[in-house]
């Protein structure tokens, strides 16, 4: 019942995003033109350290962007809609998977911006590639509930960047270290706590959002 | 009224004990000399942010079970008093940080998860201020509240452990209790932490009641 209702969510939410093509395109927009303005700032000035620093902060502000709109984007009229008919966990996951396949579209995309534009000072490709599938989840699940929250209250755009980048600050802290790991070398080992800890912070994130979520839901 | 409000004759007791034995107890010659004696101060501080950011968790959940009012103000007043303990410890730790590290901040993980959790609970205040409607507002909140405490504790508790690069005393222990303690500082330790604790609930009492009244005069 409740994977039928966010599978049905979930294609809502990619068609609405594919009528409405200029809110894609105005992050894909900005993605670019932020890369484009950090590769002109750090003109040869790009260590291996640099490179994880800008790319994982670029990735932040363009989750932040991104997701922002999760829960304003539609009318409340239409939010009570729903609300009359799907249950508020198949909103909140479905409203996490699509962010999470928005997120996985970004972060790749931004991965090849800086292969184009700083070259690749990744050495370990595959463990990179792992650190953006976590890092799409943790994002996208922390900041749809976020969003949420900066939902229900006035000036939402502001509050969303002040109650995001603290609360984003675990999972940001992990996933540059393990990305860090992946640009010096290329080992695995000594990696296997921290992808746990990632695992964990993911999975306790999500649980978080299936059970506040109903809170945020009803007025 | 003895029987009643004990605890607060005690915290009293204790930390005027802590006071004044915490000047002229022995302590052990090392290479931060006198300024150990900030141990009882600082570190109370600590305990007093910790045992009250528990407790406004503790409220919040409670209110989103039976949503009482009452429960929300606790919640809002221990993060305050949280907030307030915060800001000391900081204070009290950047002037001990300049004597034994010789800068009054350094990068460091136990530092940072002070300074995120300030920005958190700040951000938990605007939060609160940008909404009107007080049911919003307290259920919004509690929800904000018990998320950020969960993402709050992986930083604080986790991720020294994990970076392996804190210079603060108190890693592999317990968080914060220090292990090599001196009998003689033992005697004013303890009781000074319970003191601090006590004296936390004591003023998150005071401020509740304040608020109680308030709604009394408005309504």
């Amino acid at each position: 019942m409740l994977w039928r209702e966010i599978k049905f969510l979930v294609a809502k939410e990619i068609r609405l995003e594919l009528k409405q093509k200029y809110v894609i395109n105005g992050i894909l927009l900005y993605l670019v033109s932020t890369i484009y303005v950090t590769y002109l700032a750090f003109e040869n000035t790009i260590t291996g350290e640099t490179w994880n620093s800008l790319f994982w902060i670029i990735l932040l502000f363009v989750a932040v962007n991104g997701i922002s709109k999760s829960f304003v984007q539609e009318s409340p009229a239409r939010h009570l809609y729903y609300y009359t008919i799907v249950s508020p966990q198949a909103v909140v996951l479905s409203k996490i998977l699509y962010n999470l396949l928005l997120m996985a579209i970004l972060s790749v995309l931004s991965f090849g911006f800086f292969l184009l534009l700083m070259g690749n000072q990744v050495v370990n490709i595959p463990l990179f590639l792992l650190t953006l599938v976590f890092g799409s989840l943790g994002l996208s699940s922390v900041l749809t509930m976020v969003a949420a929250i900066a939902s229900r209250a006035s000036h939402n755009f502001s509050l969303m960047a002040i109650l995001s980048f603290p609360i984003i600050l675990p999972l940001l802290a992990v996933l540059m270290k393990v990305s860090h790991t992946a640009i010096s070398s290329l080992d695995w080992s000594g990696l296997s706590s921290l992808l746990v800890i990632l695992l964990t912070i993911n999975v306790v994130v999500v649980a978080l959002a299936y059970l506040l979520f109903p809170y945020l839901w009803k007025d | 009224m003895l029987k009643k409000d004990w605890w607060k004759y005690l915290s009293g007791v204790l930390l005027l004990y802590a006071i004044v034995v915490g000047f002229f107890v022995d302590i052990p010659d090392s290479m931060i000399h006198q300024t150990m004696r900030n141990l009882f101060y600082h570190v109370g501080m600590w305990f007093g942010m910790f045992s009250m950011l528990i407790t406004g968790f503790i409220y919040s959940l409670r209110y989103l079970r039976k949503f009482k009012e009452a429960e929300d103000l606790v919640a809002v007043e221990a993060v305050n008093v949280g907030l307030m303990f915060g800001f000391l410890g900081i204070f009290t730790g950047m002037i001990w940080a300049n004597f034994t590290w010789g800068s009054p901040w350094v990068k460091d993980p136990k530092l940072n998860g002070a300074a995120v959790g300030l920005f958190i609970y700040l951000a938990y205040m605007i939060l609160r201020g940008s909404i009107d409607d007080v049911q919003k507002r307290a259920k919004v909140s509690a929800v904000y509240n018990i998320f950020a405490f969960f993402l709050w504790i992986v930083f604080v508790l986790i991720l020294p452990r994990i970076s392996g690069e804190s210079i603060h005393p108190g890693k592999d222990s317990p968080p914060v209790l220090p292990m090599h303690l001196e009998p003689s500082m033992r005697f004013v330790f303890y009781p000074a932490m319970i003191g601090w604790i006590l004296l936390g609930f004591w003023i998150m009492n005071l401020r509740v009641r304040l608020r109680k009244v308030r709604l009394k005069l408005d309504s």
